[in-house]
């Protein structure tokens, strides 16, 4: 270990410092979203020919006749059955009670399931021991909860909210609690150096600090509140788009059932994308995150 | 980015810090009493007494960072702290700011304990710590809201300030927009507008080129030599400390203490480049040597094992 070569650390800072380009960020910027750009089109030119290969090929063997119509109905079955049941609006009906029990259990879960990741994170005690038992709740299907929900509250609206909130919760809680443990120490220290403390370091500094994680438990918490309305629905058999995949099933009637199955993946993918994707996308660009971080 | 002026300080009245009689280490390396032009010294601004502090390694084991630190600070003067990396100078600045607490030993500000935050002191941290999610003109207002200032007084300072460190027309922009350099002055604007009394300062123009930085050591200087704060610089970079500071300190590796100070006399304004300011500059770093070899030995052995 030679002295001489740190024998000037000034110099030998100046030198490494006079690299450093200033504004580096704008021609990134630009750079990125020329490739995105691009790739969105690609992407669109992929998606449109695989998915019509994909009907290709279903129109194809529904021609062919290997299994009986009712067991493989062809696209244009299906779509008419879409059409039909949107046509008496049986479907829209469905969607409406479906989506009015998602809004109503989410929201629950989203404040329900804060004010508990909150209590989490901020007590030693609480996250050594409900903090832990919650992971592994959390392993548990909400489908689940099914017949204790049913011995609570009967089959009643409240039952199906129940397994709702007890699919959705945990993940916005687990999320809550990452974000206050796991966001940087730096924004806290720096909040404090700056004359926040109590409730102001938690309003300004820890809950925007922790914003990342909080969106994606919200949106977790979705898909998972999404899966266990469907799935209770079609045990509670109330009105809803678990009750219509049901009753396709007993009326025999499988492009009921396959356009059913569309509406429940079409609805899932549209939220996502509007509610959830454009979150994570104004949060990327305000914060300066990675894309796929 | 930077506009092409040049900084004339109008002859600014440079304070005489009010100093202690400081034992110092001449330039031919011997102890010599430096004149005072002061006797009469005040309650020192901020006062460190036997602070040590000890971290609880990953290990188990417990890390000396800093082992009985006495440390007056006068009011309106400015100390440079130097020191190896990993030798606790960010501990100590964070001390002081009263993000931490020491494990024994007592630090006061005007003669009352530290015990917790305050924004008579502000630190600009290292990594500059701005919030990503706020713009860099909320960055700024963000200590002055929390003191509770009006919307009015805050915007007039945000702009000040940000003109001050020549940001103006980043206002609206994310810190992430900005480079290195611009995020720390921006940092550096967000300490200024709370005014403290003490600005406690962690190597706050390690990235910054060295045009950039020149201008700020200009900008600093007069900042200081107009408001009379005190101001605590942490810096690796010798001659950065000679080019600023009223007083050197040295502090030594593992276990951190204070292993010398120097007086720096030479009139102000100062540049990086002179001569007087090179020449201080080799002298404290011949003392800095043996401590900056004990920290790389220490960094290598690590990388060995
Ligand atoms: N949170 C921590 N836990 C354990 N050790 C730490 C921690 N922070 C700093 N240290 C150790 O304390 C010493 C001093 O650190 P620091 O104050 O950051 O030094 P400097 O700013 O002079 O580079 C280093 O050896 C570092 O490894
Ligand atoms: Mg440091």
């Amino acid at each position: 270990m030679s002295v001489a070569n740190h024998s000037d650390l000034s110099t030998a800072v100046e030198s490494r410092a006079i690299g450093v380009r200033t504004d580096h960020a704008a021609p990134t910027r630009l750079q990125n979203r020329r490739t995105t750009g691009r790739g969105i089109l690609r992407r669109i030119t992929n998606q449109v020919i695989f998915y019509s290969v994909l009907l290709g090929l279903w129109a194809l063997l529904a021609k062919l006749r290997i299994w009986p119509p009712y067991l493989f109905p062809a696209p244009w079955a299906v779509a008419s059955a879409l059409w039909a049941g949107l046509q008496d609006h049986s479907f829209l009906i469905g969607i409406a009670v479906t989506m009015k029990r998602m809004l109503i259990g989410y929201s629950l879960s989203v404040v329900l399931g804060m004010i508990l990741g909150l209590a989490v994170a901020s007590n030693k005690f609480l996250e050594e021991t409900l903090g832990a038992l919650l992971v592994s709740l959390q392993s548990l299907p909400s489908i689940c909860w099914v017949p204790l929900a049913i011995l609570w509250f009967g089959l009643t609206e409240k039952a199906i909210l129940f397994v709702l909130l007890m699919g959705c919760i945990l993940s916005v809680t687990i999320a809550m609690e990452d974000g206050r443990k796991q966001m940087p120490k730096i924004y806290t220290m720096a909040g404090r150096n700056l004359g926040a403390s109590g409730f102001r370091l938690f309003w300004y500094v820890m809950l925007p600090a922790s914003l990342p994680y909080i969106v994606s438990g919200l949106k977790q918490g979705w898909a998972f509140g999404w899966r266990s309305l469907i799935q209770a629905e079609m045990i509670f058999l109330t009105i809803g788009l678990g009750q219509l995949l049901m009753m396709g099933r007993d009326l025999n009637d499988m492009s009921q059932v396959i356009a059913v199955m569309l509406m429940i993946i079409a609805l899932g993918y549209l939220v996502n994308r509007l509610v959830f994707r454009t979150m994570e996308r104004t949060l990327q660009s305000r914060w300066g995150l990675a894309p796929n971080a | 980015m930077i506009p092409n002026t040049k900084f004339v300080a109008a002859e600014p009245q440079f304070p005489t810090p009010c100093r202690k009689p400081v034992q110092s280490t001449s330039l031919c390396g011997k102890t010599v009493i430096v004149p005072i032009r002061q006797v009469e010294c005040s309650t020192p601004k901020i006062q460190l007494q036997e602070v040590s502090l000890s971290y609880q390694t990953d290990t188990g084991s417990e890390l000396l960072a800093l082992d009985r630190i006495d440390l007056d600070v006068h009011p309106g003067e400015f100390l440079c702290i130097v020191g190896p990396s990993g030798c606790g100078k960010s501990t100590l600045l964070h001390l002081i700011a009263g993000l931490q607490k020491p494990t024994s030993g007592r630090i006061a500000m005007d003669g009352d304990s530290v015990t917790a935050p305050g924004t008579d002191r502000i630190l600009i941290f290292q990594e500059h710590g701005l919030f990503p999610w706020l713009t860099v003109g909320q960055n700024v207002e963000f200590g002055m809201k929390m003191k509770g200032l009006s919307k009015a007084e805050r915007e007039d300072r945000t702009r000040h300030y940000l003109r001050l460190v020549h940001l103006s027309q980043f206002k609206d922009s994310r810190p992430h927009q900005l480079s290195g350099g611009m995020r720390q002055r921006v940092a550096l604007a967000r300490a200024l507008a709370t005014e403290p009394d003490v600005l406690l300062m962690d190597e706050p123009f390690a990235a910054l080129d060295a045009q950039t930085r020149d201008m700020l050591h200009d900008e600093l200087e007069k900042i200081w030599a107009e408001t009379g704060r005190t101001i605590i610089f942490v810096t690796h970079n010798v001659r950065e400390a000679v080019r600023l500071g009223d007083r050197v300190v040295l502090m030594s590796f593992r276990p951190g203490q204070v292993k010398k100070e120097f007086v720096v006399d030479l009139p102000r304004p100062r540049h990086l480049e002179e001569v007087e300011v090179a020449r201080t500059a080799r002298e404290i770093l011949d003392q800095l040597r043996d401590e900056i070899n004990k920290s790389l030995e220490a960094e290598y052995a690590h990388e060995r094992s």
